[in-house]
């Protein structure tokens, strides 16, 4: 406890840094999967090929890509970028799918009273499609939450530092507590966000409280079946 | 993009491939800890999630637990496990497992639950036994569901070794952090085009499997039908 309290200045640094580095990739692969997960779910051959892609993406690991990121984006090797933009890369991976899923949840019925009441394709989308999907995209959106946070840590393997770097300190110190200390760090952080949706789910979708559960359900076995 | 030639070259290298520390030798170890920490995995994992799912108690458990599991930080576990167990690759085999024991116990739950619960009665109609509609009919039609479960912890595990070697422990995770220190940064590239070359190869294993065993006259497949 000594500890905590001497370095707390650190710890709250590095659990700023942690934040900084993930809500980034975390609204960003939310923002780009909406009209890649639209566009794969509208034809037939992009539904596909943008899901394979997606796949693929998804399968490459981590700390591996942190490496191959400066080829494509012309950064320094130890640049936080690669980081952000590696981690935008899962997000959009596994949330094209989410999204694609979500869309093609809504009713045909519901799709055609939409157009009949006089609704535009876009409007459609915005008031309809998309808040239809919301509970399916919630689901999706706290999965990637989770594992953008716990990837962050890795991060600190090329110096890009969150509170991974408490884990490598610690270790090259002999000092287990300090990397139990930034597990829970970690596990404090991802339930935060991991809050802040849930509430910003009540607060946009006030009619989904009672069909989270199947939401999320529906997800686990999509997200078992899409690996 | 002449780190990416540098790296070609590295790893068209002959003299790169033989030896203690040759591309064979890393491959190997890093498909044979991993198919080590998957065994162990589904040895713990499917058990529990096919009971899971069949019997549909203790979902909820098993769900948060899951859910706990995913939000761990694997960097920090391993370098946990590392400071309060021997040297050697004891510790990240236990970590490892721990992070391939979620997808795997969800694929399995998920995948029973997929299954079509008139199937089921009439599985138990036909006289069945609990074990028969488990093993004949449950497990044959999930198959693709729980496959899917098994190959994201395979490239979670394969990824993961990656970082894992960040302990003295073989596999193709030692390219770059021996060549880290160093500044090698054509050796560092190399050895993550070669963990990705293996991840995206386990990927389309697995798919194909997942293809081929989903009986003769399932037509519900892996995927969400397009509307």
């Amino acid at each position: 406890m000594d500890w905590v309290l001497a370095n707390s200045e650190l710890l709250w640094r590095l659990a700023l840094d942690h934040v900084a580095l993930s809500a980034p990739p975390i609204v960003l692969g939310f923002a780009l999967s909406l009209p890649i997960g639209w566009a794969a779910n509208r034809y037939r051959f992009s539904r596909g090929a943008l899901l394979s892609i997606a796949g693929i993406l998804y399968a490459i690991p981590s700390l591996p890509l942190f490496f191959v990121m400066p080829l494509i984006l012309g950064t320094r090797i130890l640049d936080p970028a690669n980081v952000v933009v590696a981690l935008t890369i899962y997000a959009v991976a596994l949330m094209v799918r989410t999204v694609a899923d979500g869309l093609a949840a809504t009713p045909g019925e519901v799709r055609r009273s939409a157009t009949a009441l006089g609704f535009s394709a876009w409007r459609r989308f915005w008031q309809v499609d998309l808040p239809l999907a919301g509970p399916v995209l919630l689901a999706g959106l706290r999965v990637v939450s989770v594992s953008t946070v716990s990837l962050v840590t890795v991060g600190a393997v090329i110096g890009v530092n969150s509170l991974g770097y408490l884990f490598l300190d610690g270790y090259y110190r002999f000092f287990p507590l300090e990397v139990a200390i930034g597990i829970v760090l970690t596990l404090v952080v991802a339930l935060v966000f991991d809050g802040i949706l849930v509430l910003a789910g009540r607060l946009l979708m006030p009619w989904a409280r009672t069909s989270r559960a199947p939401g999320r359900r529906a997800l686990a076995t999509r997200e078992a079946a899409a690996r | 993009m002449n780190f990416l030639i540098e790296a070609f070259a590295w790893i068209g290298d002959p003299a790169h491939w033989s030896g203690d520390d040759g591309i064979l030798t890393r491959s190997g170890q890093h498909v044979g800890f991993t198919l080590l920490t998957l065994a162990l995995a589904c040895a713990v994992a499917l058990p529990v999630g096919l009971t899971i799912g069949h019997t549909g108690r203790g979902r909820g458990l098993g769900v948060a637990a899951a859910g706990a599991l995913r939000a761990l930080p694997t960097l920090g576990l391993l370098l946990l496990f590392a400071l309060g167990m021997p040297l050697g690759p004891l510790p990240a085999v236990v970590a490892l497992v721990v992070l391939a024991l979620p997808p795997v116990l969800a694929g399995a739950y998920a995948g029973l639950e997929s299954v079509d619960r008139a199937t089921v009665d009439a599985a138990r109609g036909v006289g069945m036994t609990g074990w028969q509609v488990l093993w004949r009919v449950e497990i044959p039609i999930a198959l693709p569901l729980i496959l899917g479960g098994v190959r994201s912890a395979a490239l979670q595990v394969i990824a993961t070794w990656t970082v894992a070697a960040i302990l003295p422990v073989g596999g193709l995770g030692r390219y770059i952090f021996d060549a880290l220190p160093l500044q090698q940064y054509d050796k560092m590239l190399a050895g993550s085009i070669l963990v990705i070359a293996l991840a995206l190869l386990t990927d389309a294993i697995f798919a194909l499997v997942q293809r081929l065993v989903v009986p003769k006259g399932v037509v519900a497949g892996v995927t969400a039908p397009v509307t």
